[in-house]
């Protein structure tokens, strides 16, 4: 087509893409000559290489990082306030996992030990007892069992429950003999306990068999329950994260309402526009999960001292287990993400509604 | 450069800013735009600013048809055009030197590039010895300055500018119109949105008159 036109051959190479369509083929006006050997302009951008754009590009982020904490340092206690009220809506549901991780490790530590407690009539003998231990320990459903004279038994009752001397008082023992069995199957096969437990109970010398497995399922159950409670508690709570820093990611929108409209005029992607604001959220939600993890183990802390004097009177060596590091990094972590996502949230709603006008 | 074919605006109160509208301006021209508040010569700016979409007609603007243009693309285009404003918008949280540095900063360009370029421009608009001062403490000619040395540092292909003497006395509006003058001399398009008239008398270019939304004059003078 342009060689239809012979008559304009110094013609600036034309970005209108003047041959692609014909709309464009109207005549125009020849420019002035001296517009022929302009410094290059136009797509200024293309000139620059991949590299420049990638350091442009991580330089903004890290000013974007930088800018926006300081920014938020710069209102320290408005961003404190900000900070705490995302950290207690963490840490209360980290606290209630941490309680309850804790409550497991005691019912497992309960479990492994579970064993079944056969309680003998009064006149079997200790010959009979130890013939029928023997006998049971031959089973295939089980690990070991153990025989305990009333002898045994009192003195481990004069020692353990700190009744000793109401025990010396009694005329005679009333402690029955025991044998404690240990089952091969774990806690989770209760049908094959069941059927164990009524073997055992078969025997004319048995008076009576306890199976210490009940209490541990139920505590099992009430951690399912209490779980599931936490759990819909944190949803909440993160819900609650996500509102407050979505409107106050929303606040400092309004308050840079100007930049923004300057900043889109001159040709700012979206993408420029948003990263501030995200990187705000992000420190918001890093910042409170910082302040959740301290507050979770200053309380752990507190709380460590008489758990211990309560667990050392259940003579239990049970220690109360904080946040570990990893845990703690983990759960800032997870607190930053959820920062991120509040502020995109709010960027996407209300980024776009600012435009130039 | 710029195209309008046919172009309607009216907004949804049922005003009609522009009807139909047909100009072309070449590449390299200098050229002004009058006509009382109100007549279109803002929505005209902002219609090829993509600030705004026409209800009727098609703008080209560098080779664009507006219409057509992904959101995408936007930022890339706006890159290409320097706008000046009659209230300069400048950003009072910064200095001068950021303000002007703002459009390559968004362009991403490496940090010394920025430098050379927005003292050059500053240069240009004889405001060197201001770039650590903040906008608030200039005057208004000056600020009016920051304003065009940001719209020019990034050496766009036009240059867009709204009542940019609006509230300057007319020595200093010589002075900005003589800068507009020696962008235009180095290629760049100028279009000026202007009610003063006298102005386009002394600067003898060609002149678009719009009257409530009607294009009726286009050349130099009446």
């Amino acid at each position: 087509m342009k060689s239809n036109r012979p008559s304009k051959p110094e013609r600036r190479p034309n970005r209108m893409g003047a041959s692609a369509t014909p709309r464009n083929e109207r005549p125009r006006r020849e420019a002035p000559p001296r517009l022929e050997n302009v410094r290059p302009q136009g797509a200024v951008s293309s000139q620059m290489s991949w590299r420049d754009k990638f350091d442009a590009w991580s330089a903004h982020h890290s000013n974007s990082a930088i800018e926006s904490l300081l920014r938020m340092l710069g209102t320290p206690l408005q961003s404190l306030m900000t900070w705490l009220v995302i950290a207690i809506a963490i840490a209360l549901p980290a606290a209630l996992f941490v309680v309850f991780s804790n409550v497991q490790q005691i019912g497992q530590s309960w479990q492994d030990s579970s064993q079944i407690s056969v309680f003998l009539k009064k006149e079997a003998s200790a010959g009979q007892a130890q013939d029928l231990r023997s006998r049971w320990a031959k089973r295939p459903d089980v690990v070991q069992a153990t025989y305990v004279s009333p002898e045994q038994a009192l003195e481990e009752f004069k020692l353990g429950s700190g009744l000793g001397e109401l025990a010396n008082h009694l005329d005679e023992n009333p402690l029955p003999a025991v044998i404690l069995v240990k089952p091969k199957i774990g806690g989770n096969a209760p049908d094959a306990l069941t059927s164990l437990q009524q073997a055992l109970v078969a025997d004319p010398l048995v008076a009576d068999v306890r199976l210490d497995m009940l209490w541990v399922k139920r505590l099992h159950q009430f951690i399912t329950v209490a779980e599931r409670f936490v759990v819909a508690l944190a949803g909440l709570l993160a819900l609650g994260v996500l509102l407050v820093i979505g409107n106050t990611i929303r606040m400092a929108i309004e308050n840079r309402r100007d930049e923004i409209v300057v900043v889109k005029l001159v040709g700012a992607t979206d993408a420029y526009v948003r990263r501030p604001f995200l990187y705000t959220g992000l420190w918001f939600g890093v910042g409170g999960g910082i302040l959740a993890a301290i507050l979770l183990a200053l309380g752990f802390w507190w709380l460590s001292a008489p758990v211990t004097q309560l667990a050392d009177l259940y003579q239990s060596s049970f220690r109360l287990q904080g946040l570990g590091f990893i845990e703690s990094l983990q759960l800032i972590l997870i607190a930053g993400f959820t920062g991120l996502i509040g502020a995109w949230i709010a960027v996407a709603r209300h980024l776009y509604q600012i435009q130039p006008r | 450069m710029i195209r309008f074919e046919t172009v309607s605006k009216r907004y949804d109160t049922g005003y009609e800013a522009l009807a139909r509208v047909d100009f072309e301006v070449e590449s390299g021209e200098m050229l002004f735009l009058t006509g009382h508040s109100g007549a279109g010569k803002s929505t005209l700016m902002k219609l090829i600013l993509l600030m705004e979409q026409p209800s009727n007609g098609n703008v080209f603007v560098d080779g664009h048809h507006l219409a057509r243009m992904p959101k995408s693309q936007l930022p890339y285009f706006r890159r290409n055009i320097g706008v000046v404003f009659q209230n300069h918008q400048l950003l009072f949280d910064r200095t001068v030197y950021d303000n002007v540095a703002l459009p390559l900063q968004v362009a991403g360009y490496p940090h010394q590039e920025i430098g050379k370029r927005v003292r050059a421009a500053l240069d240009k608009v004889d405001l060197l010895d201001k770039e650590r001062s903040n906008p608030m403490t200039l005057s208004g000619g000056e600020q009016q300055r920051v304003g065009i040395a940001r719209a020019v540092v990034n050496k766009p292909t036009l240059l867009l500018a709204d009542e940019p003497t609006g509230n300057l006395d007319p020595e200093l509006s010589n002075e900005i119109m003589t800068l507009f003058r020696q962008f235009n001399e180095v290629g760049t398009t100028v279009m000026i949105a202007t009610h003063d008239v006298e102005l386009l008398k002394r600067m003898n270019k060609r002149v678009l008159g719009l009257v409530q939304g009607k294009l009726v004059h286009d050349g130099v003078l009446w």
